[in-house]
């Protein structure tokens, strides 16, 4: 795709960005306590990359999607965890909001996150509700002006800093499955509302994610979002953004593997020469090379074709996971190997992304949920 | 108020300098840059709007069409407008010519009694650092250069001036002209919605006809031909060769002091 000159501004805008500020020091920081770092925060904030994907009325920036998932790309290729600073806000916080609330409560809520001024989680999954959303177990009971919130949600990010989260909830248990269940925006400071312990996880260290426990939570009413009892269709419409988001995570972190990979192998010597020089090595590098440029292609167009309405979206943005997150593990491995018993060491760059690329096929809908998306729109 | 800030598009020399067979640079093949002490004469000036809303930055360049682009980067940084100083007439200008035409262009968009207009220190490709305070003469108005701070209250400058031996302090009444140094500030980056919205901005170029009446310069002191300094050669510098390792022992280090010693170095 040949990109338009705004589109190469942002491209040089979000590479200046990254490149200058997610210093080595950051990232070590990052890694060595796992904690949220609040400048960075709002130092993306200032320059609102919150809000890239927000409309300008809401406090956003006002780019499509290509502008997404561009600085997601971008800010991967130098730093995974960082890339999610900016992404949540844009994809599966704002984004029920945008496609379902009322105007009062996007003046509300989608404002202060698209200016980082508020941060808002995303929980849908549960224990036992990982890939299958139809299976939550939180509930919501009406009372008066109220609804009441019984249950816990797992594995949400951000949810240690979120102001907000928004919550799925059972209200109508006797509709099955995916039926019968709601959104509700909850304010985190509401009482009954707890964070678990942040988690210890493999790679993303430097955005913490807890599980959020809700005890008799009161919900106002004014906080049910979309309509009742139909909560999942919403939800699985805003996972088609959160989707695209996450290839172009994987799509950045693979380009980020492929970049360090031809460094090293021009400089590391074998044999008297350098390890590029074997065809073992180069074939590699000319494999990651073409699988990032076949990504890049679909997540991009995919973007474009989003933006346009096209009715084929839902299945391409799945397509777009699926073949990103599973490249990415695929590049991410072979960076590892290229750089041999030094790929295993903490201080080069590809052992942080191989460990960083494993989550890419797992959050925001596994390879075999976006598989099943595929089929199941293939063969109805 | 306007706070006027010219910029110039130059080769990035962080990559490989090319250069013609005649011993011109060869910018074409070359990747382009916006000057970095231009960048913080953008960042002085958007700083100083962002105390007082109601001032207008206002962007100008003088180089080949391409430099369009540059100044639209400029656009989605917040400047509010841009003017492109082009013409083949100005083609191959030295610092004398170029600071005549600079001038004559801020003097067709005029100058008001609040105005501040703000510079770079040199251009990475010249490093003459004479452009700057050519337009304040051209212009007649006063110059602080080698700004390492600056504070505006009403039409004073106090302008902290970095030199090499020291800072000198010195307070200027506007209009006038600051050239700016890297120590001055970070200069901000664009933001999506400046990239979005910079078309919508005013653009203008003055060519050769808009600028031929100005009273400020000479036609016949303009371009290639009326320059008066012309570049007999440039080349880059030849390579160092490899250092030479000395072991920390007495006789080594007597042979690294008689090797020196001979070579006149102590």
């Amino acid at each position: 795709m040949i990109l338009s000159e705004k589109h190469q501004m942002m491209r040089k805008l979000y590479r200046q960005f990254a490149e200058t500020e997610f210093t080595p020091e950051l990232l070590d920081h990052l890694e060595e306590t796992g904690e949220f770092n609040w400048d960075m925060h709002y130092k993306m904030a200032k320059y609102g990359f919150m809000g890239v994907k927000i409309p300008v009325e809401y406090g956003g920036q006002g780019g499509d999607s290509l502008a997404y998932v561009m600085m997601v790309e971008e800010f991967a290729r130098v730093s995974p965890v960082l890339s999610i600073y900016a992404n949540t806000s844009n994809s599966l916080g704002a984004g029920p909001l945008l496609f379902c609330g009322t105007e009062e409560q996007k003046q509300k809520y989608v404002v202060p996150v698209a200016k980082g001024e508020k941060i808002l989680a995303f929980a849908l999954t549960e224990p036992g509700a990982g890939s299958d959303a139809g299976g939550t177990q939180t509930t919501a009971v009406e009372d008066g002006d109220f609804y009441i919130l019984n249950g816990r949600k797992t594995f949400i990010s951000g949810a240690p800093m979120a102001d907000y989260c928004v919550v799925y909830a059972k209200t109508d248990p006797t509709q099955k499955g995916s039926r019968g269940i709601s959104m509700f925006i909850v304010d985190m400071k509401l009482p009954g509302v707890s964070c678990g312990k942040p988690e210890h996880k493999m790679g993303i260290i430097g955005y913490p994610t807890s599980d959020v426990i809700l005890e008799n939570v009161r919900v106002h009413k004014s906080d049910l979002l979309g309509p009742l009892h139909k909560g999942f269709a919403t939800a699985m419409k805003t996972l088609d953004g959160g989707r695209l988001g996450m290839s172009a995570q994987a799509l950045g972190i693979a380009q980020g593997c492929l970049e360090e990979s031809i460094k090293y192998a021009k400089e590391r010597k074998q044999f008297g020469q350098p390890i590029a020089k074997f065809q073992a090595i180069s074939f590699m590098i000319a494999e990651m090379a073409t699988e990032i440029e076949a990504a890049r292609q679909l997540i991009y167009s995919t973007a474009v074709r989003k933006d346009a309405g096209d009715p084929e979206a839902s299945k391409l943005c799945a397509m777009c996971k699926y073949f990103a997150a599973e490249m990415c593990n695929r590049v991410a491995y072979k960076a590892v190997q290229i750089h041999g018993g030094y790929g295993y060491i903490k201080e080069y760059k590809v052992e942080r992304f191989y460990r960083d690329a494993r989550i890419t096929s797992i959050y925001e809908g596994t390879t075999q949920v976006q598989q099943m998306v595929i089929s199941s729109s293939l063969l109805k | 108020m306007k706070y006027i800030v010219c910029v110039k598009q130059v080769p990035d020399t962080s990559g490989k300098v090319a250069v013609k067979a005649d011993g011109t640079m060869d910018r074409a093949s070359m990747a382009t840059i916006i000057n970095p002490d231009d960048l913080n004469a953008v960042e002085a000036a958007l700083s100083l709007k962002d105390a007082n809303p109601d001032a207008k930055v206002v962007v100008v360049s003088m180089g080949p069409p391409p430099a369009a682009k540059m100044l639209r980067e400029l656009l989605a940084m917040g400047a509010d407008e841009a003017v492109l100083v082009s013409g083949r007439e100005f083609g191959g200008s030295d610092t004398f010519a170029t600071s005549q035409i600079l001038a004559g262009a801020i003097h067709h968009m005029g100058i008001e009694e609040d105005d501040v207009i703000f510079c770079g220190r040199q251009a990475i490709d010249g490093d003459t650092a004479q452009v700057g305070p050519q337009i304040a003469e051209k212009l007649n108005i006063p110059q602080v250069s080698y700004a390492a701070d600056i504070r505006k209250e009403g039409n004073t400058l106090t302008v902290k001036r970095m030199l090499e031996d020291g800072y000198m302090t010195i307070q200027v009444n506007t209009p006038c002209l600051v050239t700016c140094i890297k120590e001055l500030n970070t200069p901000r980056y664009m933001t999506v919605k400046g990239i979005l919205e910079c078309d919508k901005k005013p653009y203008t170029v003055y060519d050769f006809n808009t600028l031929k009446d100005e009273p400020l310069i000479e036609l016949d002191t303009i371009g290639l031909k009326g320059s008066p300094t012309n570049v007999y050669k440039s080349f880059s510098p030849p390579v160092k060769g490899a250092g030479q390792m000395v072991a920390a022992d007495q006789a080594s280090i007597h042979a690294l002091f008689k090797g020196l010693a001979d070579k006149h170095i102590i």
